[in-house]
């Protein structure tokens, strides 16, 4: 400082520059201190929003694996269609942001610029369908149906149509070979919503905006392996969207494919069969409500008996599952969930429910033996059964004498049934129940697996209902109310039901065990169920977990993780208990309720096991069921108010196991033209690329005059009184 | 008149000698405040390079555009810091009406036709060439110069102890006027610096206490009466808006503050590197070579470099408040103060808004930001500094 105290230099003005000085200096260490706390203190925050802010992702989607039957011939797989994109970001460079681009593209494509246009505008609040609802950097389709001369136009003119590109891309397709369309297994695809969005991006395995969902049967199922890994190529972009540079670019990992048990050609013949007899008994008339069988759906499962794989499903009424590509119509989609629909999505196979009837008593028959009767002893078969003042009849009220439960089974006498549910039900202490009764004939159905699902490989399979006493109470706390408002004691039909009900609905009453015990009443069965009932008594009483997947192969074919056959249980009886319903069911297709349907049949060298069921529907004509097995296969039929069992579905399963075994109508067997003698075991060969062989498919031609002949029969026969299940 | 050697009592020497000698000019010269002003334009033109290399839309495919021009500008600056200390702040302080004539003649030429309008401020005029020019650049200085001439001459002179009240009526016109007309422009952010340089420049002049108080206090009277009367427009609300809460519109009005604060916050201690900021590379935050130049330093060099300036910032102000305190007149004093209140208060508004503790107001950082009007005052100012420390009497 000066040391010569000249003019000015007044202590007022030396005070005033040093808080100048401090002023500054506080300002500056301000600056530092909030520097510090941006940079250091918070500085990873706003690193990541840095991050975010510059880059954008391309995402070039996996192609989806194919489904496969169980020797490679594709059931869902992917065709190449021309798809003609426009890539926003590319447009937005050119002087008019891309319009006369889209112009001339348009003129290419044969559309109308507006068209083009809408395709390629972003959605927003305000903007209606059509619009892009994907990212702005990613390419967006203009057509997937593009002509090999419009898109070489394309190409060939590139410098006419900057950022319009035309590339051949994989599109799912259901190719329905041999006309198997096997619809309700397959499932379908659809848009992944932004809600599954949101809540897959943790998770190992995120969604893509543009990604496809598998919503329904094996697509939905097996939809994590399907689907693969998409690319996604990271660009840094500016603030304005323009490309800087790549960041980051992860190849695009195709879809495992799926190899099923489905054998196309059985599908085929399932689905042709199944068909057949609906048609077939629309024609019949019902001697009960005297109108024409409405067989308003059916479902047919063929199962490997040793493993409970599927070999087929069908469910009818069904739909082309290619409608749902490249975003299903309101019409469509009103045909297929609409009221008037009949719900061709429904897999009845696994989602139909119905009285199983007759082909419970095998279950019953097996309550019998372990509640301690003797299958050999002999049981009255009069033509009805009085309970508490009420008379159950015999189906066709024929009675048999004094029969064994083996011989119930082969002609199905309700009777037998009857007396030993009911001196069950007595014994577990009638109307005054004891604490813990040995409900043998209900403990038995559960065992069966059912009331249950059997954990097949295909979504929302529906459980069933065994109405035992837990059932009993529950639906009745869940109606009482209802039963006692709209219940009267001497009302009509209706009326008299919601006041018993009302006054006893919780009880499980004699009757109600009786009517159980011949699989009518609140029970409620799966086609499913049945099969794996049925092949579990086939294969010695393993019941097996249905499968319809059989392997995952990697996209590139070098991994193969094979699906196995698991079991949930063993069915309760001894071996010679299995033994004698075994024999029995052989009666019933030799000398029993179905021989009829199997006449000419090689019973020696493929031994066939039968049980007819007619389930009665209030207010509804009669269910058919039919369940049956080989050594190798379990099939069951069921059609949804299509009469008796052996009646309606009688030929179309003798049809199938005819293609499998390849037999004729007379029973010669012509193992050349047999479709599956065995069930195939081994897996399609996979190439060394990955690729998987598959051969060729001829469709299912049925044996025109035998099958008519067949057909013919079953009509005369299915008038002849007398017939019954 | 004076020139590179000041001493009457200096015997010849040759030139070497001369230039080497403990009182020559060149000895004499505040070496850490020259460089550190340098190194800040050093810095300055870096961070502009990267700022603007991929702007084609304003570097016309010439990505050393910005570099050149500001190297350029820089190197006009010191010629210009030269001159005035050759010609020496005594000496002109003789020009200073002619000078001050001029800048209100310049300021006022924005408002006729000649004016161009950038950013919603009306503050250009349009050279031609692809120059242009910033007269309230200019009216920092001469306000400052012409207040100090007002303000010191009858102290200096020994007439008496502080400027007296008619004294700092006068000083206080002279702000006012060019103040005024630069309000009109409108370029709130020049006039915010001018206020503050009027403060300055009265407590160093040893103004009466009511005279500052009484400034402060109309200043936040006026604040809120413009704020009322709805003198402002709505661009300048919209960035106050922004300030107290910059999530309100990110794309918007925001936009700014928020691009900024990311750029800034993502530089971590080191930074990103130069030319490797993706905020700056993306051009994602708007006037980055000018008004947001801070950014530049904040994402690519980090607080090590984005805190080198503010030191280097500190190291001006630390000198020049030193210049102030040692020099013996009261002009050479009232002058450095408010060349400190400038570069100070500049500095901070304007490394303040990019670090969200300021409104946006559109102002250039000294020495570093892109601007030929900006970077010829604040050398010129340097100049002032130097020319204020070389013809103070050698003490000890």
């Amino acid at each position: 400082m000066s040391n010569i105290p000249e003019t000015g230099r007044t202590p007022r003005v030396r005070i005033r520059l040093v808080v100048i000085q401090v002023l500054v200096f506080s300002l500056l260490l301000t600056l530092g201190g909030r520097l510090w706390y941006l940079q250091i203190r918070n500085g990873q925050e706003y690193t990541d929003e840095a991050k975010n802010n510059h880059v954008q992702q391309v995402v070039q989607p996996a192609v989806r694996g194919s489904i496969l039957d169980a020797r490679g011939v594709p059931l869902a797989d992917n065709e190449t269609r021309l798809v003609v994109s426009a890539s926003r970001t590319e447009l937005m460079k050119t002087k008019d942001d891309g319009a006369a681009v889209l112009t001339r593209l348009a003129g290419v494509l044969g559309m109308t610029p507006k068209e083009v246009r809408d395709k390629v505008r972003l959605c927003d609040s305000k903007t209606p369908q059509p619009c892009w609802n994907g990212s702005p950097y990613q390419p967006i389709p203009v057509t997937d149906e593009a002509t090999t001369q419009q898109a070489l136009t394309i190409r060939e003119r590139a410098e006419d149509f900057p950022g319009i590109t035309a590339e051949p891309t994989a599109v799912r397709r259901y190719a329905a070979p041999g006309k198997a369309n096997t619809a309700q297994v397959l499932g379908y695809l659809s848009p992944v919503t932004d809600e599954e969005v949101t809540k897959a991006q943790d998770t190992d395995s995120p969604y893509l905006r543009s990604d496809q969902v598998g919503r329904s049967g094996l697509e939905r199922t097996y939809d994590k392996e399907l689907r693969g890994k998409a690319g996604v190529t990271r660009y840094e972009v500016d603030n304005l969207g323009r490309v800087i540079g790549e960041a980051q670019n992860d190849e695009a990992e195709p879809g495992a494919s799926i190899v099923t048990s489905i054998d196309a050609r059985v599908q085929a013949v399932a689905e042709y069969e199944l068909n057949k007899a609906m048609e077939t008994a629309r024609k019949e008339m019902d001697r009960n409500t005297n109108e024409l069988y409405k067989a308003d759906s059916g479902a047919v499962v063929v199962m490997e008996a040793k493993t409970g794989r599927i070999v087929s499903m069908a469910s009818l009424p069904t739909y082309d599952p290619n409608a749902w590509i490249g975003g299903i119509s309101a019409k469509d989609y009103a045909k297929l969930t609409g009221k008037k629909s009949n719900f061709p999505l429904l897999n009845r196979a696994i989602q139909g429910t119905a009285a199983p009837g007759s082909v419970f008593k095998v279950i019953s028959s097996t309550a019998a033996v372990n509640a301690g009767y003797d299958f050999d002893g002999n049981y009255p078969c009069p033509s009805s059964y009085n309970v508490g003042g009420q008379t159950f009849k015999n189906f066709e009220s024929q009675g048999y004498g004094s029969i064994t439960i083996g011989r119930a089974l082969e002609v199905s006498c309700d009777t037998v049934y009857y007396g030993l549910a009911h001196k069950e039900w007595l014994k577990d202490g009638g109307n005054k129940p004891k604490k813990n009764p040995k409900d043998w004939f209900y403990k038995t159905a559960h065992q069966f697996g059912l009331g249950k699902e059997t954990g097949i490989d295909l979504p929302n399979e529906v459980a069933g209902r065994v109405p035992d006493r837990r059932w009993k109470q529950a639906f009745y706390d869940a109606n009482k109310a209802a039963w006692c408002k709209q219940g009267k004691k001497n009302g009509t039909y209706v009326e008299k039901i919601a006041y018993e009900g009302c006054v006893e609905g919780n009880k499980m009453r004699a009757g109600d065990s009786v009517n159980y015990s011949i699989g009518q009443g609140d029970t409620l069965v799966t086609p499913i169920q049945m099969a794996t009932i049925y092949a579990g008594i086939s294969n010695g009483g393993t019941l097996y977990d249905p499968t319809v997947g059989k392997a995952v192969i990697s996209g590139d074919g070098r991994s193969v993780r094979e699906i196995k056959p698991r079991s949930h249980g063993r069915l309760p009886f001894t071996g010679e208990t299995r033994d004698k319903i075994d024999e029995a069911l052989a009666g019933v297709a030799t000398r029993g309720s179905a021989a009829w349907r199997f006449g000419g049949w090689p019973q020696d060298k493929i031994p066939m096991h039968a049980k007819t069921g007619t389930a009665e529907v209030y207010g509804k004509q009669t269910t058919s069921w039919f369940a049956t097995y080989t050594k190798e296969y379990s099939i069951v039929m069921t059609i949804s108010q299509g009469g008796t069992g052996s009646g309606a579905s009688g030929p179309a399963v003798r049809n199938i196991y005819n293609a499998l075994y390849g037999l004729d109508a007379s029973g010669k067997q012509d193992l050349k033209k047999a479709l599956l003698p065995k069930p195939q075991t081994t897996l399609p060969k996979i190439q060394p690329d990955g690729s998987i062989d598959a051969p060729k498919i001829k469709p299912y031609i049925p044996e025109a005059p035998a099958g008519d002949g067949t057909q013919a029969l079953a009509g005369a026969l299915a008038a002849v009184p007398g017939r019954r299940d | 008149m004076a020139g590179f050697s000041v001493s009457r009592y200096a015997p010849e020497r040759s030139s070497w000698a001369r230039l080497t000698a403990r009182d020559s000019v060149v000895r004499r010269l505040d070496w850490p405040l020259l460089g550190s002003a340098v190194a800040l334009s050093v810095i300055g033109s870096l961070l502009v390079w990267s700022a603007t290399r991929g702007r084609d839309s304003l570097t016309h495919g010439d990505p050393y555009y910005f570099l050149f021009r500001h190297v350029l500008n820089t190197g006009i600056g010191l010629a210009l810091m030269v001159g005035t200390v050759w010609l020496g702040h005594r000496t002109l302080r003789g020009a200073v009406p002619v000078l001050y004539g001029i800048s209100v003649l310049l300021v006022l030429a924005v408002l006729t036709p000649l004016g161009a309008t950038v950013n919603g401020a009306h503050a250009w005029i349009i050279i031609g060439g692809g120059f242009s020019l910033q007269p309230s650049e200019f009216t920092k200085i001469t306000i400052i110069l012409g207040m100090a001439m007002l303000l010191a001459s009858r102290v200096d002179a020994g007439d008496q102890l502080h400027p007296d009240h008619r004294t700092v009526a006068k000083a206080l016109g002279v702000a006012i006027v060019p103040m005024a007309v630069v309000m009109l422009m409108p370029d709130l952010g020049s006039v915010m610096v001018m206020a503050v340089i009027v403060l300055g420049v009265l407590l160093a002049s040893g103004a009466s206490n009511r005279w500052v108080f009484g400034l402060l206090g109309a200043g936040a009277t006026g604040a809120v009466a413009v704020w009322q009367l709805g003198l402002l427009d709505e661009y300048q609300i919209a960035r106050f808006a922004a300030f107290a809460n910059p999530a309100l519109d990110p794309a918007g009005v925001g936009y700014n503050t928020n691009q900024a604060r990311i750029a800034i916050g993502s530089g971590g201690l080191t930074g990103t590197g130069l030319f490797n900021g993706s905020q700056t590379t993306g051009q994602f935050v708007p006037e980055q070579q000018t008004d947001f130049v801070f950014t530049v330093a904040g994402e690519e060099l980090g607080f090590l470099g984005a805190g080198l300036i503010i030191v280097l910032l500190g190291v001006v102000l630390w000198r020049a408040c030193r210049i102030a305190r040692e020099t013996t007149e009261l002009y050479g004093t009232v002058v450095a103060a408010g060349i400190i209140a400038w570069f100070a208060f500049q500095s901070f508004e304007n490394i303040g808004m990019t670090l969200g503790i300021m409104p946006v107001a559109g102002l250039p950082l000294p020495f570093v930001s892109y601007g030929g009007s900006s970077m010829f005052a604040v050398w010129v100012a340097i100049g002032l500094l130097q020319s204020i420390r070389v013809q103070r009497p050698i003490t000890a």
